[in-house]
């Protein structure tokens, strides 16, 4: 029971990017315990998502298919992920963080009798009894925890970890037959999408990120979009331009939130909340942008500019213009 | 319809938390004590479905005996009663605690049970799941919308790509996000008729439940601190920079 399972995430009919850095804390975990890894899709139809995650080394794919397993509802995806972990001896489950994960691993692991670690962010150790680094109170403190139980499942910090590099060799892929039925105590109802033009949040390469300092839908909307566009960016927004109900919920970067760490940050008119700091500190260049030399946000920043915001992007916009032509 | 609703009282999560210097645990001197921010929205939510349809609140929180404080807040809320199960966190991990609660739930047997979706001290956002997967009930997570309807529960989501909505039969477990709805601040009048609410206290023993822990924290650290940069003057400057010094544009 030393396998370990990835359960891979599916959007657009294809693997979620966050996916590859759960496979990359698989393969390490693995090397670390002297197992292998596979990865599981679970849904109606996921065949050709499969083929997507062959290429990445690991001893099988899984798939689980069921008319059952159309929309998903956390009862019924937890009883076909544990029961294939003990199918195949997987004793380690494990997925990148997300609402979908966050959601059902935990009914995953209280099936399996197994401890879980949420958010990890660092395996320690070489060799067992292996620990476990993972933010607490917004990222402030940093806990090693260790798992008791001889099984564990985790949800992984997928900033934390490098995407997996595609390999030499394709996986077999293996069809398995769940033993689910629909749930007579609960039903799936509906799902409104949020529809956007720009990449994913949390797999974009930059990301602009807005806050109070521009006070309404208008002026978040009107001075983002145009540098998002032109940068091929993704929209980000803190938890008050969310509760203020500028942007969707989806949107917010933070600790409670999305945790984003893309090459470039650009943070404009907010002043980096402690909440705000953890769901972005990672990227690998920060600027930030505030009219406020004492925010936060430039504790953080590696190009700081104090301006209004108002003026200062435009200005933005038509020097990048500039510089792309040349 | 009753409803069980959680009252962890956390450190004030606007406060900078440091770490004790032999990574022990967290220094809480001078710092104040809050009900978590997410328990909030949840004993809200439960208030507001019991001024709809009728019934009771039921709070319950696992702590020591400053927790009653924060447990107070509740009940000025507007929650009938308090529990308080005596624990502290050096000696729970979230599968004990949504063992603890699984327990409480079967004793006070209510219609909805709405815990926050995490708590902003350990960050862990396992404990609903967990509480529902052990009572074998349905669970809709990360709630920003709740109707009853009858002995059914409609819930929207808030989860990644935008909003999805379920449908629960009652009993069911939710957890409550941040916009659920905005707490009501109590009044003097409610604080004061709170001070004469019951808050019967229990000891984990009592309960019954294997006080082993699954997971168990080591030691605490600081995180790594990113270092802040340079300020530039003019657009021109940053633009200059971004392209030939960071080279991300």
């Amino acid at each position: 029971m030393k396998d370990v399972l990835v359960i891979g995430e599916i959007a657009q009919r294809r693997l979620r990017k966050a996916t590859l850095s759960a496979i990359t804390f698989a393969k390490e975990l693995a090397g670390k315990i002297g197992s292998s890894f596979s990865i599981a899709l679970f849904g109606k139809d996921v065949k050709d998502v499969a083929k997507e995650a062959t290429r990445f080394g690991a001893k099988a794919v899984y798939v689980v298919e069921s008319e059952v397993l159309e929309h998903y509802i956390a009862s019924v995806y937890a009883k076909a992920v544990a029961d294939l972990a003990n199918q195949v001896g997987a004793g380690f489950v494990c997925a990148a963080s997300s609402t979908f994960s966050r959601d059902l691993l935990p009914r995953v692991a209280a099936r399996l009798q197994a401890g879980m670690v949420s958010e990890v962010m660092r395996i320690v150790g070489d060799a067992p009894p292996l620990r476990y680094k993972r933010p607490m109170y917004a990222g402030n403190v940093i806990a090693t925890v260790e798992v008791k139980t001889e099984k564990a499942v985790f949800t992984v910090r997928a900033s934390e970890f490098a995407q997996a590099q595609e390999v030499e060799g394709a996986s077999q892929i293996v069809e398995m037959k769940p033993s689910v039925e629909m749930p007579q105590n609960v039903r799936y109802v509906g799902f409104a999408e949020t529809i956007s033009e720009r990449p994913d949040l949390t797999e974009a390469s930059v990301v602009v990120s807005g806050g109070r300092g521009l006070r309404d839908k208008e002026g978040f909307w009107g001075l983002l979009s145009p540098l998002a566009d032109l940068l091929g960016a993704a929209i980000g927004a803190t938890r008050a331009v969310v509760d203020a109900g500028i942007a969707p919920n989806d949107l917010q970067i933070g600790q409670t939130g999305k945790v984003v760490a893309p090459n470039l940050y650009i943070a404009i008119g907010l002043s980096g909340a402690i909440q705000h700091l953890a769901g972005m500190k990672n990227s690998k260049v920060i600027v930030a942008i505030n009219k406020d030399p004492d925010a936060p946000i430039f504790s953080v920043a590696d190009y700081g500019l104090v301006a209004d915001a108002f003026k200062a992007v435009p200005e933005l916009i038509e020097e990048i213009k500039k510089v792309k032509s040349l | 319809m009753k409803i069980l609703v959680t009252a962890k009282r956390v450190v004030d999560p606007d406060a900078k938390v440091t770490v004790k210097t032999d990574g022990s645990g967290i220094q809480t001197t001078g710092l104040e004590f809050k009900l978590n921010p997410f328990c909030e929205n949840a004993i809200e939510a439960g208030i507001q479905l019991v001024e709809k349809h009728g019934g009771e609140v039921v709070v319950v929180s696992i702590g020591t005996e400053d927790a009653i404080m924060n447990m107070r807040t509740a009940l000025a809320m507007g929650a009938e009663r308090g529990i308080l199960v005596k624990g502290s966190d050096e000696t729970l991990d979230s599968d004990l605690t949504a063992r603890i609660l699984a327990k409480v739930f079967e004793l006070e047997k209510p219609d909805l049970f709405i815990l926050g979706k995490q708590a902003v001290d350990g960050d862990s956002n396992q404990v609903a799941q967990l509480v529902a997967e052990y009572l074998g009930l349905p669970q809709a997570c990360f709630a920003s919308k709740i109707e009853v309807m009858g002995s059914k529960v409609l819930v929207t989501r808030e989860v990644d790509g935008g909003l999805e909505t379920l449908e629960l039969s009652m009993p069911a477990i939710i957890s409550a996000d941040l916009r659920l709805n905005t707490p009501r601040l109590p009044t003097l009048p409610n604080i004061l008729k709170a001070k004469k609410k019951e808050i019967k206290q229990i000891d984990i023993a009592e309960l019954g439940v294997d006080p082993t822990l699954k997971v168990e924290t080591l030691f605490y650290e600081a995180p790594e601190q990113r270092k802040g940069g340079v300020k530039v003057k003019t657009v021109q400057e940053l633009v200059e920079k971004l392209k030939n010094e960071a080279k991300v544009i």
